[in-house]
């Protein structure tokens, strides 16, 4: 918390993000082989201003950070955010083996505990017959393809 | 009056039972989702996109407008019973109402915020369908440089032109432009930064990058704030309804406001944020009583609530005539337009005359259903804001990824997903406007056709740009309200915009 000694780190972190960026798409731009055809300008122009414009960005950006001095962030509940992307991502790596229900439910209870509820035995179960009532409104009624698992086929198909 | 006979014969098409139950369907669940606090317009509409994929597309475009109007009359309640700090404060409708449900008087507050929704939005809804037509006839003379200039003003008011800085404007509209060269080069058939993994072929989508940003991004940004602001909802006492006198004083601040709203949201100058905060300074400054501003008029609930949703309607003219989104609202509409193959345009009005008719009636439709909704079953959706954070934000959560599932189950989406979403966290700790990166997203690509276009028509030549009157003085604006706000700023006098800054929509 030494919010003197960083003169807004953030501006600078971002610059260099912006500037990595814009690097890539010059790049990217570049290996295109330009045939500009009528245009004068073909495929590869659009990437390379574009990341032209990333690196001026990146540039006033450090420029700002000189500048300025960092404000003062309030303190961020790093365990929260932990709690909200470990759900996306079991909902990710399970989807396909276990389908739609238990991995949503899975979400859904790591999203309580990230906002506070502590309560796992409840917010599992509640999210287990959210997902499922979702899972047989839009599979059945409004045909969404959504990924079925033992759950699904055992009580919609069965 | 060619104008007339089209909208009856659009009222026509929406009076089909089936297609006024899919109206209803998407007014309720509009309203629902609206009245949810910490979702505005933008986000209802793209949580609720993947609710039409499997209907027709006349259903699924009719349902998606009530959804649209639901959500705008939705958030109105949201912000006059909650006082939800750092995220109403460019919500203006809060600044009175708030202040007048504190005072007991929430029901005449929600009362003038309905009925002038509705003023608003019969008017707003009547004067786009007279207008699009001529705007249409006048789109048929639009080149591709006429495209390419209004798409630069279009990338400026939604960037650069308000909030508190040209650079964190600029900054989140070309991150928006990158990801929309992801994909293959619609002019060349070019695959440009995909590297190599087939699922990026087609791009990002739009849905998936405003769901990530807008839902994701604040169930982080509202989870990793600590010290959690308790939000208090105010009951409301008494009924939903007003006295002769707030009627009186209602009426005109209803008009003013459709008559502010309307043209803000038609010009690609900006959301519908900037209409309602013009509509309060309009009658903070006409008022006749200028001790109570600031401590619950009820103008400025009526003026800004009016202005809302005639801009909101308003955005639909450059949406339906040019296919031009000004609004990260009407960008993630876009995305449901084209999820049928249809590019919103002059065309549309000839190739589906009935599907933009029956839209449009269906529209005012939607404003009478909600009007209903809205004063007698108001007590149902205040019981919506009682929900706890946890269930919401989870049920929320659960939506966001629905969507995506439902449309392409493939974890590079849900990668996509994650990625976005910290990424909107970020944005939103740091105060980086959201808007611009869909908006870039969406409009990026148009404008680079269009671009190349001029110059393939003018073989090469720049000058073309400029050389119509049209397109000169379109660019020329677009310069102005890039130059002028950071001139503003730089004088110091850039509070005024930073208020002004549009937020969600």
């Amino acid at each position: 918390m030494n919010k003197e000694r960083r003169p807004n780190g953030a501006a600078f972190a971002i610059a260099l993000g912006l500037a990595a960026l814009g690097a890539l798409l010059i790049w990217q731009g570049l290996a295109i082989p330009d045939k500009g055809g009528y245009a004068g300008i073909g495929s590869g122009a659009a990437p390379k201003a574009i990341g032209g414009g990333l690196i001026v960005l990146a540039l006033c950006h450090v420029w700002t950070g000189l500048r300025s001095s960092s404000l003062p962030h309030p303190h961020q509940n790093w365990a929260a955010i932990g709690w909200i992307v470990t759900g996306l991502l079991l909902q990710l790596f399970l989807l396909k083996p276990l389908g739609f229900t238990i991995a949503s439910a899975l979400l859904f209870a790591c999203t309580a505990r990230a906002m506070g509820y502590k309560k796992l035995q409840i917010a599992l179960p509640v999210g287990l017959v959210l997902a499922f009532v979702v899972y047989g409104v839009f599979d059945g009624l409004l045909k969404l393809n959504l990924p079925a698992g033992f759950v699904e086929n055992l009580i919609y198909r069965g | 009056m060619e104008a007339f006979g089209f909208l009856l014969q659009g009222l026509a098409t929406a009076m089909d039972p089936m297609l006024l139950l899919y109206a209803l369907l998407g007014v309720t669940l509009g309203t629902m989702v609206g009245v949810l606090p910490g979702i505005g317009p933008a986000l209802t509409v793209a949580l609720l996109l993947p609710v039409t994929y499997g209907l027709d597309p006349a259903g699924s475009l009719i349902m998606f407008a009530g959804i649209y109007y639901g959500g705008m009359y939705g958030g109105s309640t949201t912000s006059i019973l909650l006082n939800t700090p750092g995220e109403s404060a460019s919500i203006v409708t809060a600044i009175e109402g708030n202040k007048m449900a504190l005072a007991g008087r929430g029901g005449p507050a929600l009362a003038t915020a309905a009925i002038g929704s509705f003023v608003a939005g019969l008017l707003a809804t009547l004067a786009l369908a007279f207008i699009a037509p001529s705007v249409v006839k006048l789109a048929l003379i639009f080149g591709p440089r006429e495209y390419f200039a209004l798409m630069m003003l279009a990338f400026v008011t939604v960037s650069a032109a308000f909030g508190d800085s040209a650079m964190k404007g600029l900054t989140s509209l070309f991150i928006g432009l990158a990801l929309a060269l992801v994909g293959i080069d619609g002019l060349t058939g070019q695959t440009r930064l995909a590297f190599g993994m087939p699922q990026l072929l087609d791009g990002i989508e739009v849905t998936t990058l405003a769901v990530a940003m807008f839902a994701v991004g604040e169930a982080l940004f509202v989870a990793a704030r600590i010290e959690g602001a308790d939000v208090k909802v105010h009951a409301i006492k008494g009924a939903v309804r007003m006295t002769a006198t707030d009627w009186s004083r209602s009426w005109k601040a209803w008009l003013r406001g459709t008559a502010i709203g309307f043209p803000i949201g038609a010009m690609p100058a900006g959301g519908a944020d900037i209409a309602s905060f013009l509509s309060y300074g309009a009658e903070k400054r006409l008022t006749k009583y200028p001790a109570e501003f600031g401590h619950g008029a009820i103008e400025g609930v009526a003026g800004p609530e009016a202005a809302n949703n005639a801009a909101a309607a308003g955005t639909l003219v450059p949406l339906l005539t040019l296919g031009l989104p000004t609004t990260a609202t009407a960008a993630i509409m876009l995305a449901g337009f084209q999820q049928f193959g249809l590019q919103p345009g002059p065309l549309l009005f000839v190739t589906a005359p009935t599907l933009v008719w029956g839209l449009i009636a269906s529209l005012l439709i939607a404003n009478v259903m909600l009007l209903v909704l809205n004063l007698p079953l108001i007590r149902i959706w205040i019981k919506l804001l009682m929900i706890p954070r946890h269930w919401l934000y989870a049920g929320i959560l659960l939506f966001a990824t629905l969507g995506t599932i439902g449309v392409n189950p493939s974890p590079v989406e849900l990668v996509q997903l994650t990625i976005f979403g910290l990424m909107g966290y970020g944005m939103r700790l740091l105060n980086y406007p959201i808007a611009p990166v869909v908006v870039g997203l969406i409009l990026g690509p148009m404008a680079e056709q269009q671009l190349r276009r001029a110059l393939s028509i003018a073989q090469g030549d720049w000058t073309t740009l400029v050389a119509t009157p049209l397109s000169a003085g379109l660019l020329a604006v677009a310069a102005l309200a890039l130059i002028v706000p950071m001139l503003m700023r730089a004088r110091g006098r850039g509070a005024v915009l930073s208020q002004v800054a549009a937020d969600e929509d």
